[in-house]
């Protein structure tokens, strides 16, 4: 137990001499970093607009309140897109994420030298470019518009779905699966009854959960055009129509709320 | 017993169904067969241009196997430097901004309305995506990094607090308990009762959150936010699909290192 000598007691400290030093220097480490960073941003940023911005946030306010009611009208077609691109992507993704999960799982890969990094590597490489990314390069491709969207969300949520689906495969009790090779069944058939009936909860939940996360995501997808209410957004920035802009917020929002709201509720009911 | 038995006996068994009432599963099956015809059918796809962008989608794939990090170096670099100091720098200001949230945002330290008022500020800040934070900080703030900033570090509360409230709310009462009772203040208290068993966690959860910053530091330059979005975004308008090959390359390299290094840190600290 690391002690000070202060006069004639000994007070209990929480670190020892060498441990506090490693502290401190990790702390002085740390904030030296944090300090040259916050010295390049305050470099690239033009301080005049920033003490300008109270005034600027309040004018925005007030050009945008209160928001465009009628507006709402012409909305429909871009709900029901954003709610499209989200769902037909989400399960366009579940089918591709499954195999590559089974591929990616230690306990069911054929081939952990070779296949298993080349799963793995799918799962990264999906997950780690945004989906809004992803559109751009599939706008450039396929052109602009809702399909799209739909296939930029569906690659995105491949690495997600798929890293979640092979941990719940690796977790799952291995004697069920025994019991089945056991009862002289084919690999298919320990698929079917001895592994897809525990990983069914997980793979209900994360679909529910990727397809709460896709909604939020197709919102913001028309801002580089592929399709849904982030069109009606942009165009609306592009010619400051800023009562317009707060309405389609509000909706987003609205829209947030509610699949949160089902996701939460569905996934309790599975669990 | 026997009855159920015997009524099954000579019969084939069946897998048993997902939904066990029937008209509810037959109900929920057209549903969902109506509603992807609908909405498959309001899909317009053009194929003609989906064959001619097969091209360009080759192009791209080929792209990949000789990306050009040299051409438009300067620009790479810069637009990456921007985006890690970006990401460094919201990652600490939103750690530093989320701890005393997450601490009022936990119903058994915080008195009822500061629970109010934190879990308020978390659902504002969980609700609003990245993106249309980023649109309106520049619209308010002018372009720069300064807005990312800003995004990202408002984006980090709402993640880190909820979660470190959570954390903070399923903690061991016993420890806690014991740090009261010899006397100790609130900041001791939180200090010695509260921190050592959170702090294995929320060091987890701010390397994942600096690694999910980083991803979205990418896409905040194609609204004028700052980082490595908008070199990227002036990629694909020009066709430079090796350009753009590289700094995706680059990316994913960076996400795998992050993903490596919190493994290694999260395993030392639990």
């Amino acid at each position: 137990m690391p002690v000070s000598q202060k006069g004639p007691a000994k007070v209990w400290q929480r670190r020892s001499r060498n441990q506090s030093l490693a502290h401190w220097a990790m702390w002085l480490v740390g904030t030296a970093i944090f300090v040259y960073c916050w010295q390049f941003i305050s470099e690239a940023t033009t301080w005049f607009f920033v003490w300008d911005a109270p005034r600027i946030a309040n004018d925005i306010w007030t050009r945008a309140t209160p928001p465009r009611w009628e507006y709402f009208a012409q909305l429909g077609r871009p709900i029901w897109d954003t709610v499209n691109i989200a769902t037909l992507g989400t399960i366009i993704s579940l089918f591709l994420a499954v195999p590559v999960a089974f591929l990616a799982a230690r306990n069911t890969t054929p081939s952990a030298m070779f296949i298993r990094p080349i799963a793995l590597l799918i799962i990264v490489a999906t997950r780690s470019i945004n989906s809004l990314i992803w559109a751009l390069l599939l706008i450039a491709i396929l052109g602009p518009g809702v399909f799209a969207g739909v296939v930029a969300i569906a690659i995105r949520s491949i690495g997600f779905c798929a890293k979640l689906l092979y941990e719940a495969i690796e977790e799952i009790d291995e004697s069920q699966v025994e019991a089945i090779t056991a009862t002289g069944a084919s690999r298919w058939q320990v698929m079917v009854y001895g592994i897809v009936p525990q990983i069914m909860p997980a793979f209900a939940g994360i679909s529910v959960f990727r397809w709460d996360i896709n909604i939020r995501e197709s919102t913001v997808l028309g801002l580089v055009g592929a399709g849904g209410i982030g069109l009606q957004l942009s165009s609306s920035l592009n010619v400051l129509a800023w009562p317009q802009v707060s309405l389609i917020l509000l909706v987003i929002l609205f829209a947030v709320v509610i699949s949160e709201w089902v996701s939460a509720k569905v996934r309790g009911a599975i669990i | 017993m026997t009855t159920v038995l015997n009524a099954k006996l000579g019969r084939r068994w069946k897998k048993p169904p997902l939904v066990q009432r029937p008209w509810l599963r037959w109900v929920l099956a057209l549903g969902f067969i109506v509603y992807l015809i609908a909405a498959i059918g309001t899909i317009e796809v053009n194929w003609m241009r989906v064959y001619e962008g097969l091209d360009r989608g080759a192009a791209f794939v080929i792209a990949f196997t000789s990306p050009d990090f040299t051409s438009r170096y300067t620009d790479i670099k810069e637009g990456m430097t921007e985006s890690i100091i970006m990401t460094v720098a919201s990652t600490v200001v939103g750690i530093a901004i989320s701890i005393p949230i997450g601490l009022g945002a936990a119903r058994n330290i915080a008195p009822l309305p500061v629970y109010m008022v934190c879990r308020g500020i978390i659902a504002v800040s969980r609700a609003l995506q990245e993106i249309i934070v980023a649109i309106l900080l520049v619209a308010i703030f002018g372009f720069g990094p300064l807005a990312g900033f800003l995004t990202l570090s408002f984006a980090t509360i709402g993640f880190l607090s909820k979660l470190l409230a959570e954390d903070i709310e399923s903690m061991n009462r016993v420890q806690a308990e014991a740090v009261k009772a010899t006397g100790a203040s609130w900041t001791q208290w939180i200090n010695y009762g509260v921190q050592p068993q959170v702090m294995p966690r929320l060091i987890g959860l701010s390397i994942y959150r600096l690694d999910i910053n980083f991803r979205e530091s990418a896409i905040l330059g194609l609204v004028g936010a700052g980082g490595i979005g908008a070199t990227l975004n002036t990629a694909f308008d020009r066709y430079e699909y090796d350009t753009a090959a590289a700094i995706l390359i680059i990316i994913i390299l960076i996400v795998i290192a992050l993903e490596y290094l919190s493994g290694i840190i999260r395993a030392r600290v639990q």
